[in-house]
């Protein structure tokens, strides 16, 4: 059909042909969708940002404005939260990386030979999924609340000093954290091993490569797309996110994110023009890291 | 033993990450028998009570059954933008092909507090009122990008022969489209919806900026849970579970059917 070349086609095609007007057509509401609906409330948030107080002084009421300053004071007040925000989501990605890849490598590559095997982990895999975001965070709360077994136990053997605990703690919501993350690593990195040729495994330990020297320089090296879109796809959604750091789940007094600094000014204080200087600089941030990454392997390939 | 590290290790390792990944689902569903008066935090005694008595609590099944209904809207709205999208991209060559792509990736790689506050920013200065509506379509906007990578999929494997024998039998296009394309693109717009309800169902942030009054489950959760979460949305979270599960589990099986059925 591609070779059809019929009358006078649309969407700027060079050689307007049939296809291309279909494709147009394809195309246009869903893209004409996300400009009015993604990209146009960047913009939004982008001329929110610069809003100057409304003179009238009223809360909640902004004019069109060119306040760079907002940034100024954005960064100046909120400072310690946009580095924790950071340090938080690098240190939950690195360990949701380490505590993912052993399950995905056990899935892809040593159950390859089971499909029923194979096909139960994968579904317990993505099994918290089923399961409310919000519940799955609260229950840890519960587990490691203040009164629970489990807390005085860790008081018991020591762990714990007698005044110390743990929700309210940047341990435990840096673990909350890495728990709700986990099967957005696993599965990328299931997905580059499952492809992975496993006679290349044998080749290696049929050179003498120890099996560590096997796996740093052949398994590795091969699941890398996989450990990329699955870093990406958790330390991005981490460092947006407000309900682990939240007071009323594991979080404290000092944990506070980005995310819970936008939700506070954007909600309770009603500042939105600082709301979206956080918001413009969380997504700046974003773009330079992901770009970073994209030119090491494709968009395409990310999609 | 060569291998001993990779034979015992590893799957007593996979063994205990699962143990622990299971811990908060059973705990949810462990407390959803709990007697309760006050909060659902200690364990008094057991009871069936709030499995059948959920719609006592009517908070619970008011802001189940409007998330299911922005789900079941925002799911056929994106799964058809999507599909169409998805079919554009993996059947026709057209100019700006990489703009469409990264359009499509940039929501995904976007943090739901950014989309969220973004549009509810625009809300605010085009004078839109937030409710059921504008949850909707936050919800069609971040799913979309999903619905087009599952059936991207599809249409990648999909045989451009079976149309092209479609047409020299002088099936018209909308007789290929509905009788040889649509059916062979059906499990990958079957799976997408279901990861777009999904997405859309237990979608907290993004909803939280763009519902204005209106509540969904788990926005009832994050407002509840100041208080304590009562057992009844253990229920709800219980409920919603098992029913997932079993679609996987039936969509498995007969996966495995089929393929011992073509095997044959």
């Amino acid at each position: 059909m591609a070779f059809v070349a019929l009358g006078q086609g649309s969407a700027g095609s060079a050689t307007p042909t049939k296809t291309s007007r279909v494709a147009f057509i394809l195309l246009a509401p869903g893209l004409i969708y996300l400009g009015l609906f993604f990209l146009t409330p960047l913009v939004s948030l982008i001329i929110t940002s610069l809003k100057v107080s409304s003179p009238t002084g009223e809360i909640g009421m902004y004019d069109f404005g060119f306040e760079l300053g907002n940034y100024a004071y954005a960064i100046g007040q909120y400072l310690p939260q946009i580095l924790r925000s950071f340090t938080y989501a690098i240190i939950a990605t690195v360990m949701a990386l380490m505590i993912s890849y052993p399950i995905a490598y056990f899935i892809g590559v040593k159950a390859r030979n089971k499909p029923l095997l194979q096909a139960m982990l994968l579904t317990l895999v993505i099994a918290p999924f089923f399961i409310s975001f919000l519940l799955r965070t609260f229950a840890w709360k519960q587990i490691f609340s203040n009164d629970s077994p489990v807390t005085n136990f860790l008081h018991t053997i020591g762990l714990l000093a007698p005044d110390q605990y743990v929700i309210g703690t940047p341990f435990a919501v840096v673990f909350g954290l890495t728990y709700n993350f986990i099967p957005f690593m696993t599965l990328p990195i299931y997905t580059s091993l499952e492809r992975l040729d496993i006679r290349l495994l044998e080749a290696g330990s049929d050179l003498y490569a120890t099996p560590a020297k096997t796996f740093w320089k052949v398994t590795f090296p091969l699941s890398l797309p996989g450990v990329i879109s699955g870093t990406l796809l958790t330390f991005i959604p981490i460092s947006g996110d407000y309900v682990n750091a939240s007071r009323d789940f594991l979080g404290g007094s000092d944990t506070a994110m980005i995310g819970n600094v936008v939700e506070a000014n954007f909600f309770r204080i009603q500042d939105y023009p600082t709301a979206s200087a956080l918001s413009v600089m969380l997504m700046a941030a974003i773009v330079v890291l992901v770009s970073m990454y994209v030119r090491k392997s494709g968009t395409e390939d990310l999609l | 033993m060569k291998f001993s590290l990779g034979k015992f290790l590893l799957p007593t390792y996979v063994a205990l990450a699962f143990v622990f990944t299971m811990i908060p689902i059973v705990y949810t569903f462990v407390f959803s028998f709990n007697e309760v008066n006050k909060s659902n935090i200690a364990w008094k005694r057991f009871t069936f009570d709030n499995w059948l008595y959920v719609c006592n609590k009517q908070e619970v099944c008011e802001a189940f059954g409007n998330s299911i209904a922005i789900a079941v809207i925002a799911t056929a709205i994106s799964t058809a933008l999507g599909t169409a999208i998805a079919i554009a991209l993996g059947r026709y060559r057209f100019k700006g092909r990489s703009v469409t792509n990264l359009l499509l990736f940039l929501p995904m790689a976007t943090p739901e507090v950014v989309m969220g506050a973004g549009l509810a920013a625009q809300f605010l200065n085009v004078g839109v009122a937030k409710g059921f509506w504008t949850i909707v379509v936050a919800h069609v906007m971040f799913t979309l990008s999903f619905v087009v990578v599952t059936v991207k999929a599809r249409v990648a494997t999909l045989d451009p022969k079976l149309e092209e024998a479609g047409r020299d039998l002088y099936g018209n296009a909308s007789q290929v489209f509905w009788k040889i394309t649509f059916p062979l693109l059906l499990p990958g717009i079957a799976a997408a919806a279901m990861l777009s309800f999904a997405l859309s169902f237990d979608d907290f942030i993004i909803t939280q900026f763009n519902s204005g009054p209106e509540t969904t489950f788990p926005k009832f959760v994050y407002t509840a849970a100041v208080r304590g979460i009562p057992p009844e949305a253990n229920v709800v979270g219980s409920g919603v579970f098992i029913v997932a599960i079993a679609i996987v589990m039936i969509v498995q099986v007969r996966a495995s059917r089929k393929a011992k059925r073509l095997a044959k």
